[in-house]
């Protein structure tokens, strides 16, 4: 069938809506108006307004509802509209959500799931655009999800509300409009590893999320040099699959990280750090970083775009780090 | 604020139901000899961390308890020892936990601020001011989406009425018309802080009726009355009267924790308060209306102070958790994360 991102994650939310009784919605405007990125559309008329709820603009005080509603012996699904929004409830995620089971020695899990929009490149500007999920990945009690494809966009929720503990889902604003084909009885995948998305023997580049479609047409146009890249999906950010990472290691003897995030104290540097402290001697190059530049993310398109991430520079990263290309700078 | 009772009233009442005003004396002082014991364990090290004991405020909690039923939830504040005890978690179980063991509540990883009990439904223990507020408006929306008439009991002091949570809590509470009972201790400061140095309307009662929810000042020095308006409450929330806030008009004796000079408050204003220190004034009163003797006294504190010494030991004699346990309960144990 063909489908989007988006539909696939409203089939993901209907799905289990009608699996589960317990399984609700709520956030800002994810019912009359249909959801900030319309993933919501057309739920509220099928599922009602006790179990599509529009909250007022209070993202501390809905987050901290869901986990109290999840304590409570429901499945909620917490919708915050863009991670940049998401910090207003950063006490509710950080100090309660994933410190309740520890604090309790282990007597009060919360089966919550907190979905939210991150990334940038639809100039947007400094608040509305940054990619903060490697910061929440920080936090032990957390389970964090970056789906990238159709796949994973129909089939991580449902996993995700099957975990008793916190999993927060990070849905890129640049993917929600990627068609594509999706099998007729895609469901419910698994969330605790990372996948190949293409195979290849010279070079790992290692992403996740938004700039999954970016790294898989870098890798093509790669090919087209004879770079042969394996691409490897993260997937899940906390934990992470280190089995997979150092795996792709072991086989191409080199990797590039790409992240969205800023490249100080970012995800990147934690995939980064976990090869070279268990896979050194596996390594043919330094591994090599593709971040976006340090700046809050700027208004004007082409300064966007020299900040985020890109074809050109994922390009150029891997030629160098297969030593076909210009070196990068500082790795001379 | 609700009228305070006559004294007629007052006689009538205590002659009607002497068990219960018993009762509530004996839960306060409950409170009061297992904390007293708490800041003696403090001062010889064997409880660490921070400590914030309730002396002085322990009518609040004694009469809000006595108000619930077995399957409602508490969600209290890093000064909960007392909510906790009266909810009944046993003191065996608070005093281990302060001491780190792992016979405590929470197996030594919560501490004195995070107490947490499935069983009496007791949902902490919560040191981020005002964090709490957001978990019982959603426990009480749990409730309503389920159709179970069960109320949750919210605490938190008059500082929390500042943070943003207190007011999101409040507004989507009676927005949904969720089953929350919000219970302020309003002991006047913050630590420093005086009321009038915080709040630009200081009628606090005022302040939450703002959100359309049923609100009263209420004396919080006087259990019975604590007990009654909070009974009065519970009940309104239960049949689906919607949220409702008790402002509890109180007072803390001791020190804001165990590291606090006191550099803000008068001796005087202190002492003027401990004159109607609410074990002290229930007893009298009792005692003058031919409800209490001697005997009484004698064999409530001998109980009391039997189970605080049983504590004690308890804690005393527990062993600590293997460190190999340390990554234990990040997640689940049925998750991988
Ligand atoms: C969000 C937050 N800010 C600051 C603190 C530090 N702090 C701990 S207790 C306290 C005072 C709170 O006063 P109140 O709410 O009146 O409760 P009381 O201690 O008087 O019972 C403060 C500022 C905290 N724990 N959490
Ligand atoms: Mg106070």
């Amino acid at each position: 069938m063909k489908t989007t991102y988006r539909e696939a994650m409203r089939a993901a939310m209907r799905d289990a809506m009608q699996r589960d009784e317990r399984v609700f919605l709520m956030g800002e405007d994810v019912g009359r108006y249909g959801g900030g990125f319309a993933v919501s559309l057309g739920l509220l008329e099928e599922f009602g307004p006790q179990r599509v709820r529009d909250t007022p603009l209070s993202e501390a005080g809905f987050v901290g509802a869901g986990i109290g509603a999840a304590l409570g012996g429901m499945r909620p699904i917490v919708e915050v509209m863009t991670v940049n929004f998401s910090l207003l409830a950063l006490d509710q995620i950080v100090n309660n959500a994933a410190t309740l089971l520890h604090m309790s020695g282990g007597q009060f899990n919360v089966p919550l799931v907190i979905r939210m929009t991150t990334g940038g490149g639809r100039q947007l500007a400094a608040q509305h655009s940054h990619s903060l999920e490697g910061w929440l990945a920080h936090i032990p009690g957390l389970r964090i999800l970056a789906p990238a494809t159709l796949e994973d966009a129909r089939g991580m929720l449902w996993t995700a509300l099957e975990d008793p503990d916190p999993v927060l889902i990070f849905e890129h604003g640049s993917l929600y409009n990627v068609a594509g084909e999706l099998a007729d009885d895609a469901g419910p995948v698994d969330i605790d590893r990372a996948a190949v998305r293409r195979t290849g023997a010279d070079v790992s580049i290692i992403t996740y999320g938004g700039t999954l479609p970016m790294v898989l047409a870098a890798a093509d146009s790669l090919a087209a040099e004879g770079i042969d890249a394996e691409v490897v999906d993260l997937r899940t950010l906390r934990p992470l699959d280190d089995v997979a990472i150092l795996a792709t290691v072991a086989k191409t003897h080199r990797a590039v990280v790409v992240d969205e995030g800023w490249r100080s104290g970012s995800l990147s540097a934690e995939v980064s750090a976990r090869i070279t402290e268990s896979a050194f001697y596996d390594l043919d190059a330094p591994v090599a970083r593709v971040c976006s530049e340090e700046v809050p993310v700027p208004y004007a398109k082409h300064l966007e775009e020299a900040a985020l991430p890109s074809v050109a520079r994922v390009v150029s990263a891997t030629r160098a780090t297969v030593g076909a290309g210009e070196p990068v700078a500082g790795h001379a | 604020m609700t009228p305070p009772m006559t004294a007629e009233e007052r006689t009538a009442l205590i002659a009607a139901r002497p068990d219960q005003a018993r009762g509530l004396l004996r839960q306060m002082l409950r409170v009061r000899r297992l904390e007293e014991r708490c800041v003696e364990l403090y001062s010889a090290s064997k409880i660490r961390g921070f400590l914030h004991v309730y002396i002085g405020e322990e009518a609040v909690a004694a009469g809000v308890m006595s108000a619930l039923r077995p399957d409602d939830a508490v969600v209290a504040t890093y000064r909960e020892h007392g909510h906790a005890l009266l909810r009944g978690v046993p003191a065996t179980a608070i005093m281990a936990e302060m001491f780190g063991h792992v016979e405590g509540c929470c197996r030594g990883r919560g501490g004195s601020m995070h107490l947490f009990d499935a069983d009496t439904r007791f949902y902490g223990g919560n040191a981020i001011v005002a964090g709490g507020l957001p978990l019982a408006v959603g426990l009480a929306l749990a409730d309503r989406m389920l159709g179970r008439d069960r109320v949750t009991a919210c605490f938190f002091g008059e500082g929390a009425m500042a943070e943003g949570e207190f007011h999101e809590s409040l507004n989507l509470a009676a927005l949904w018309d969720l089953p929350v009972l919000f219970c302020c201790e309003n002991n006047l400061y913050a630590m420093g802080t005086a009321l009038e140095r915080s709040e630009s309307q200081t009628d606090l009662a005022l302040k939450a009726a703002s959100y359309e929810v049923a609100s009263w000042a209420v004396d919080g020095m006087d259990v019975l009355a604590v007990e009654e308006s909070a009974r009065r409450a519970v009940e309104a929330v239960r049949s689906g009267g919607g949220p409702h806030f008790l402002e509890f008009r109180t007072y803390r004796f001791r020190a804001h924790s165990m590291f606090d000079p006191e550099r803000y408050r008068e001796k005087a204003e202190v002492e003027h308060w401990m004159e109607r220190d609410p074990i002290a004034s229930l007893r009298a009163e009792l005692e003058a209306s031919g409800h209490l003797d001697a005997d009484d006294w004698a064999s409530i504190t001998r109980e009391v102070d039997a189970e605080v010494d049983a504590a004690v030991e308890f804690a005393e004699s527990g062993t600590l958790e293997p460190v190999a346990d340390l990554a234990r309960h990040v997640r689940s144990e049925r998750s991988t994360a």
